[in-house]
């Protein structure tokens, strides 16, 4: 188990440089300079941006710069945003526990409500109740979360007067529902759509008629024999969903305005502000990364024929 | 039958049983292609996808046949009368005017065309360059292999939303190539890994090696034997991939990065009916049906392939 860990940690290295290195590329390779930027609408000296970029390390070669960015970042130590010299850690430490809080919000709620849903239907796969929830999932699938979240947003703002349109406290967790089940939606769907195919396959497998054979209560063989060899897929898909989940989280926090990751990152990229995009998605990189690790160790929990040595 | 929960699950990324060998002999008759589209023609779900994307196409196609209005002619007289008239089939107020002066209407099946393109352009790129990655490496396998695999796993650590926003930034002029590009750019990976699992499944079969046996050249193995019966996983997931694609093009144009003003599409109509969303939410709404209807029909389109072509997951 311990070799595991560190084997999978080893191989994490160079999927987590590739990653970084890839948006770093993109940030600071492709055209759009922010130091010219600080500048606005006026003409800058030439040697004044000669300095300043000097004095950033922007002029160094690419391979250089990354290098520093990585020995910084070992260091805890993010960069800094050029406009406004304010450490990317800053607006980190400011916007993540938000979006940390309604990732996990949404997540949550896609588990208990996508895997429930999902073994509903899948025990009773092709009555009438599954198709309602296979029409169900298709038509969360179909509406973008941008759609879903301005149809909310009028629905249960504008028009029953339920909610304020936008989150007025991003810490509020009564508040950061709404957006929540909209970032939620589609792995809401696919969850279930996942659990139920599982399920019902499943439910023809030789054990399963062991275990009903044997006598055992229902709720023994639906919650143990069956449940827990169905999560395995489902679990590998929430494992990679998280870091999309955080992604996805550009839109609902823009849509509600709550004051996230997702919204700093938005602002960042349209201020050509690179050094917080790349910090932002370094960690999201990481998150993801851990978390495709943490579904590998769940296998073993889940299926005991699985082990790692 | 716990091994095979994998591959019967319905994961885009995990890899779904090959269908070893059953379009190579001419038993029976059918093959699994013809199979396929005999079931396909008898499912409901495949009809009401067909009839809806034919629809989508003959707006993509001749978006005059639809409306005598232009989409940019702006007019904004109408902005003060600007209520849908929902019995005014076809006309250019069915569907009430925007904000400036706009039919909505008319913009609503112009917009078709960026939408559908972008959909169509990236899946078929990101079948081949995935396809052709996946392929390379679950055939040779390998240090290859190993190379190829890490490569999809740097690509599959950006989460797709973020990193096409991150590319479509650096570009200033931004059209329907420019939007493709970026999303083919992070998109690949998704078939890559379904090819290569794909790949290794045949691969193994007996009429691999008995074509290699016979000194079949790699070529020919690779694209008379291998290809056809690989494919049936990776349209699965293209097939279900396209709406995703359309979905993400009108996320990126309503973010303000994907296509721009001059350009119509449904995004961006999104983001302008935002703010008169209290007052004429009908701006908004009615491009979001359309984006939503679109993405429901190919959605509906892949449900319906991949029960054709996929009979266990049924």
């Amino acid at each position: 188990m311990g070799r595991y860990v560190a084997r999978r940690l080893l191989q994490m290295i160079p999927v987590f440089i590739g990653s970084t290195l890839l948006i770093f590329c993109m940030m600071y390779a492709l055209p759009g300079d922010p130091v010219r930027a600080l500048y606005g609408e006026k003409a800058p000296d030439p040697a004044q941006i000669a300095a300043i970029k000097h004095q950033l390390g922007l002029d160094l070669p690419l391979w250089h710069q990354y290098w520093n960015y990585l020995t910084g970042l070992f260091q805890g130590d993010f960069g800094t945003q050029i406009a406004s010299q304010r450490p990317v850690f800053d607006v980190i430490e400011q916007a993540f526990p938000v979006t940390i809080r309604l990732t996990l919000f949404a997540f949550v709620f896609t588990v208990v409500a996508g895997i429930l849903l999902g073994l509903v239907s899948g025990l009773r796969a092709d009555k009438a109740l599954d198709r309602i929830v296979l029409v169900f999932t298709l038509l969360l699938i179909s509406v973008p979360s941008f759609v879903l979240g301005f149809l909310f947003q009028y629905l249960f703002a504008f028009q029953l007067g339920w909610v304020t349109p936008t989150v007025q406290n991003s810490r509020d967790l009564g508040q950061l529902l709404l957006p929540a089940i909209v970032l939620a939606a589609l792995s809401l769907a696919y969850v279930t759509r996942l659990t139920r195919t599982s399920v019902a396959e499943n439910l023809r497998a030789d054990y399963i008629r062991t275990a009903i054979a044997k006598g055992l209560p229902r709720r023994r063989v639906v919650g143990v024999h069956l449940l827990r060899n169905s999560l395995i897929p489902v679990v590998t898909f929430l494992g990679t969903d998280i870091g999309s989940l955080m992604a996805g989280a550009v839109v609902t926090e823009g849509i509600f305005n709550v004051h996230g990751v997702g919204n700093a990152i938005f602002e960042a990229l349209n201020r050509r502000e690179g050094s917080t995009v790349v910090g932002i998605a370094t960690l999201i990189v990481i998150v993801y990364l851990v978390a495709s690790l943490l579904v590998d160790l769940l296998y073993a929990v889940l299926d005991p024929r699985i082990r790692y040595d | 039958m716990t091994e095979t929960l994998d591959t019967a699950a319905k994961l885009p990324t995990a890899p779904d049983p090959a269908p070893t060998g059953k379009g190579e002999k001419p038993a029976k008759g059918r093959s699994l292609w013809s199979d396929a589209w005999h079931d396909l023609r008898r499912n409901p779900l495949f009809v009401v996808s067909a009839v809806l994307i034919v629809l989508l196409l003959a707006m993509v196609a001749f978006p005059s046949l639809f409306t005598s209005a232009s989409p940019n002619d702006a007019d904004l007289a109408n902005h003060y009368q600007g209520d849908p008239h929902y019995g005014h089939f076809f006309a250019p107020d069915w569907f009430g005017y925007d904000t400036q002066g706009r039919s909505v209407w008319a913009r609503m099946v112009y917009g078709a065309r960026a939408s559908v393109t972008v959909g169509l352009l990236v899946t078929l790129s990101v079948t081949l360059c995935g396809g052709v990655v996946g392929m390379v490496a679950g055939y040779f396998g390998g240090w290859l292999d190993s190379v190829l695999s890490r490569i999809t796993d740097m690509f599959q650590g950006i989460p797709f939303l973020l990193g096409s926003m991150v590319v479509l930034t650096t570009f200033t002029d931004r059209n329907v190539w420019v939007v493709s590009a970026a999303l083919l750019f992070l998109g690949w990976t998704q078939i890559a890994r379904v090819a290569r699992g794909a790949v290794i499944t045949v691969k193994q079969s007996d009429f691999v090696h008995a074509a290699k046996s016979l000194g079949a050249s790699t070529m020919r193995i690779m694209f008379r034997h291998i290809v056809p019966n690989a494919l049936a996983p990776v349209v699965v997931v293209a097939t279900t991939a396209l709406g995703g694609y359309i979905a993400a093009e009108a996320t990126l144009s309503y973010l303000g990065i994907g296509l721009a003003a001059p350009a119509v599409s449904w995004g961006v109509d999104v983001d302008t009916g935002k703010d008169a969303l209290r007052t004429a939410p009908h701006i908004l709404i009615s491009p979001a049906v359309m984006v939503s209807l679109t993405v429901l029909a190919f959605i509906m389109l892949g449900d319906a392939v991949r029960n054709a072509l996929d009979p266990k997951s049924r």
